[in-house]
């Protein structure tokens, strides 16, 4: 069996607010922009108070998962979730199970943006903030 | 793709629409290239600038939201200041939030009759009364309230103006993201004299690519230029702000108004001193992984009650250092942070409000103006707490003195007295540069009298360094090619700073995948095209390069390369208009 590993934050107070990981999720799929990113951040109360970063975390029981009433989210190996598109109905269960809003939502195909844990956007974090690590049970 | 998607806005009528104007970007890529053609076509000639019948256009480009450190958004307008071209360049997260929420460039026209903010989500467009923000005494209270009120958390900007603006100060600037600023020749007036208090853009979507795999190509050698050579190391590591302490040492930092160019106490407020004991944050633009705008974080203690402090996030550049630090023979570091934040919370540009009050200390010195004039204030270099007020009295205007101070130091002089030692070029205010003649004449020569035209004082400090001393002809030259290849980044939206990345060559690459087919030798065209369409539209709404003359001070104080040569200039001045052949 293959690990599991997720994105994790080493160090929000590193970050500078930058979005190059947002930018690289949405590029991971052939696109520019951010209508497919998974990973998302913002200020805390302004640009002055630093940054925080939202990723899904590959919980080992995703609440994400219990609500989705068609099956298309399944529980992945080792933690965190799978979303199959066909099965998905665009309901938005999931959106607001997720108790760090870490599933987005593209309105142009009106379909949730679940992480897949590919690590695409931590070699675009030029500041050390995040890194790819094994999920630990 | 949607940049060639323009959107309209009447403020008069309180509608919008959307152009499609995709033919426009083809041929002139976005940002300023385009900018310029919408504001030709928008504004009546000789429109009064704080009338309804000024336009304010916002571009962005076609690497915007694709490649890093394409997040600038250029705004065009008629300046107040000047009146002919106003122009200034913002980053934060406005140009990547104009592009995401579906266009290439907005204009807005007309005037509200009571104050409003425009929010823009996902390119829908919402009027919403502002009559409770106008006249708030922060422009950071202003952005609070927004932020709590309006959707799209990370992927938003949140332009807005303080009371300098609502108060037509005609060097107010726009504040973006609390510490970005469309900052020179006044668009915060025009805000404030069309009831506009503050404009949020938000927008997600994706942007379609012709080439993806060559795109992901040229975005990596891109990144590693930006992250793993020394290209951009000095804006991350102590910013624009390490400039101070070299321009002090060659004799080029303009100080006390310019009666020298040197400061004493430099080293006070060098980069390297604000690094080392104040600095509180770094935070970057929307992609952009240098982050070179540096928070300095100002403890206060409250005087009511002990162990009660507050923290103050204030940002800090090269230029504002000059302008409220040495222009005014201000030294102590946190006097001038603190005249830093007061500029921030009215909405001024830094760099007139210094060369204004850099002025007014000068002219008091001698006696041209009186206790009258100043209510009462007595300007003395250094005395920051003074300065702190006189701040204060430009944006209430309680005599017709400060009522002249916030028309800007040209209209003042040309009324009190004391123009040859107001430091203006063009009507607009002296940047930080006494490096040499070049600089000089890049300030009365670019297309908004600013060094980042063409850069002049980069030019003086190499010709220093290397003992050179080439013909008026060659300086000419250098200064038209270089602005025109700035306009070429400023269509593109590219960062100046990144300059050294997005060199012809690679700007050509970086284009390709995109959909664009322009090589090197098209792209130079194309710049000074533009360059000579800004001039056009100068000269249309009365600039007259016959009479432009640099103040007698410059001639007066020596520069690093020697004293500038008055006839010299004049006839450099001459050559490049003639050069320019508009
Ligand atoms: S999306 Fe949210 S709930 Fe689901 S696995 Fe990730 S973090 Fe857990
Ligand atoms: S790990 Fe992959 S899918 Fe998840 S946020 Fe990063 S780039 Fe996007
Ligand atoms: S790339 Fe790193 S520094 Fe930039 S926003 Fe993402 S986490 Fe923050």
């Amino acid at each position: 069996m293959s690990v599991a590993r997720r994105v994790a934050i080493v160090d929000n107070e590193r970050c500078v607010g930058c979005q190059l990981c947002m930018f690289a999720c949405t590029r991971r799929r052939g696109y520019g922009g951010l209508g497919f990113s998974a990973i998302h951040v913002k200020s805390t109360g302004g640009i002055e108070s630093g940054f925080t970063v939202i990723v899904c975390r590959a919980c080992p029981d995703p609440p994400c998962q219990k609500v989705c009433p068609t099956g298309a989210l399944t529980v992945r190996e080792g933690g965190g979730v799978r979303l199959n598109m066909d099965k998905c109905i665009g309901c938005g269960y999931c959106v607001d199970a997720c108790p760090f809003g870490a599933i987005f939502w593209n309105p142009e195909v009106n379909k949730p943006i679940v992480c897949v844990y590919c690590g695409y956007c931590v070699d675009f974090c030029p500041h050390k903030v995040l890194t790819f690590e094994e999920v630990k049970p | 793709m949607t940049l060639g998607k323009v959107l309209y806005i009447d403020l008069s009528k309180r509608r919008s629409w959307v152009e499609d104007r995709s033919e426009l970007f083809s041929d002139r890529l976005g940002g300023v290239g385009v900018a310029i053609k919408l504001l030709e076509e928008e504004l009546p000639k000789g429109a009064d600038p704080l009338g309804p019948d000024n336009v304010i256009v916002f571009a962005v480009g076609p690497l915007t939201g694709l490649y890093p450190m394409a997040s600038k958004t250029v705004a065009l307008f008629k300046s107040p200041l000047t009146g002919n071209l106003g122009e200034s360049h913002a980053g934060g997260r406005s140009a990547v939030a104009i592009r995401l929420t579906g266009y290439g460039a907005i204009v807005i026209k007309g005037a509200s009759e009571s104050p409003i903010y425009l929010a823009i989500h996902n390119g829908r467009v919402f009027f919403r009364d502002a009559s409770g923000l106008w006249g708030v005494g922060s422009s950071l209270t202003v952005g609070r309230v927004i932020r709590e009120r309006e959707p799209g958390a990370g992927v938003r900007t949140i332009m807005r103006i303080g009371r300098a603006g609502e108060r037509l100060v005609r060097y107010a600037c726009v504040n973006t993201e609390t510490y970005r600023h469309f900052g020179r020749l006044g668009l915060g007036a025009v805000f404030g004299s069309k009831k506009l208090k503050a404009v949020v853009i938000s927008g997600k979507s994706s942007i379609n690519v012709k080439d993806p795999a060559s795109y992901r190509k040229v975005y990596d050698r891109i990144y590693e230029m930006a992250t793993k050579t020394a290209l951009m190391r000095k804006y991350h590591d102590i910013g624009t702000s390490m400039n101070v302490q070299p321009l002090n040492t060659i004799r080029g930092l303009p100080t006390r108004n310019l009666k020298e160019a040197s400061f004493e106490e430099a080293h006070m407020i060098s980069g390297e001193n604000l690094a080392e004991n104040y600095l509180g944050r770094r935070v970057a633009c929307s992609h952009c992984p240098v982050a070179c705008i540096h928070l300095a974080a100002l403890r206060e203690p409250y005087e009511d009650e002990p162990y009660f402090y507050k923290t103050t996030m204030i940002s800090y550049d090269y230029e504002l250092i000059y302008a409220l630090g040495s222009m005014l023979g201000v030294s102590d570091p946190e006097g001038m942070l603190r005249l830093m934040n007061e500029v921030e919370v009215l909405g001024m540009d830094a760099i007139s409000t210094g060369v204004v009050l850099a002025w007014m200390t000068e002219a008091y010195e001698r006696g041209v103006i009186s206790d009258d004039d100043t209510a009462g204030l007595k300007p003395r270099w250094g005395d920051w707490r003074v300065y702190l007020k006189a701040i204060r009295m430009i944006v209430e205007q309680p005599t017709e003195f400060y009522r002249d101070l916030a028309m800007g130091v040209a209209y003042a002089a040309s009324k009190n007295g004391g123009e040859d030692y107001a430091l203006a070029f063009g009507g607009n205010e002296m940047p930080g540069y006494h490096t040499g003649p070049a600089a000089h004449l890049g300030f009365l020569t670019g297309a908004r009298h600013s060094h980042l035209d063409s850069a002049g004082y980069s030019l003086d400090q190499r010709l220093l360094k290397k003992g050179l001393k080439p013909s008026v002809e060659k300086v000419v030259d250098y200064l038209i090619s270089e602005e025109s290849w700035r306009q070429i980044l400023s269509s593109l939206v590219v960062c100046y700073f990144a300059r050294g990345i997005y060199r012809p060559e690679m700007v050509e690459e970086a284009l390709k995948p995109v959909g664009y087919s322009l090589d090197v030798e098209a792209l130079r065209k194309l710049g000074l095209e533009i360059l000579r369409d800004k001039n056009r539209f100068k000269v249309r709404e009365g600039f007259n390069p016959e009479k432009l003359k640099p103040p007698k001070r410059i001639y007066e104080t020596p520069t690093p390369l020697g004293h500038v040569d008055e006839k010299l200039m004049e006839e450099a001045v001459k050559l490049f208009y003639e050069r320019l052949a508009l």
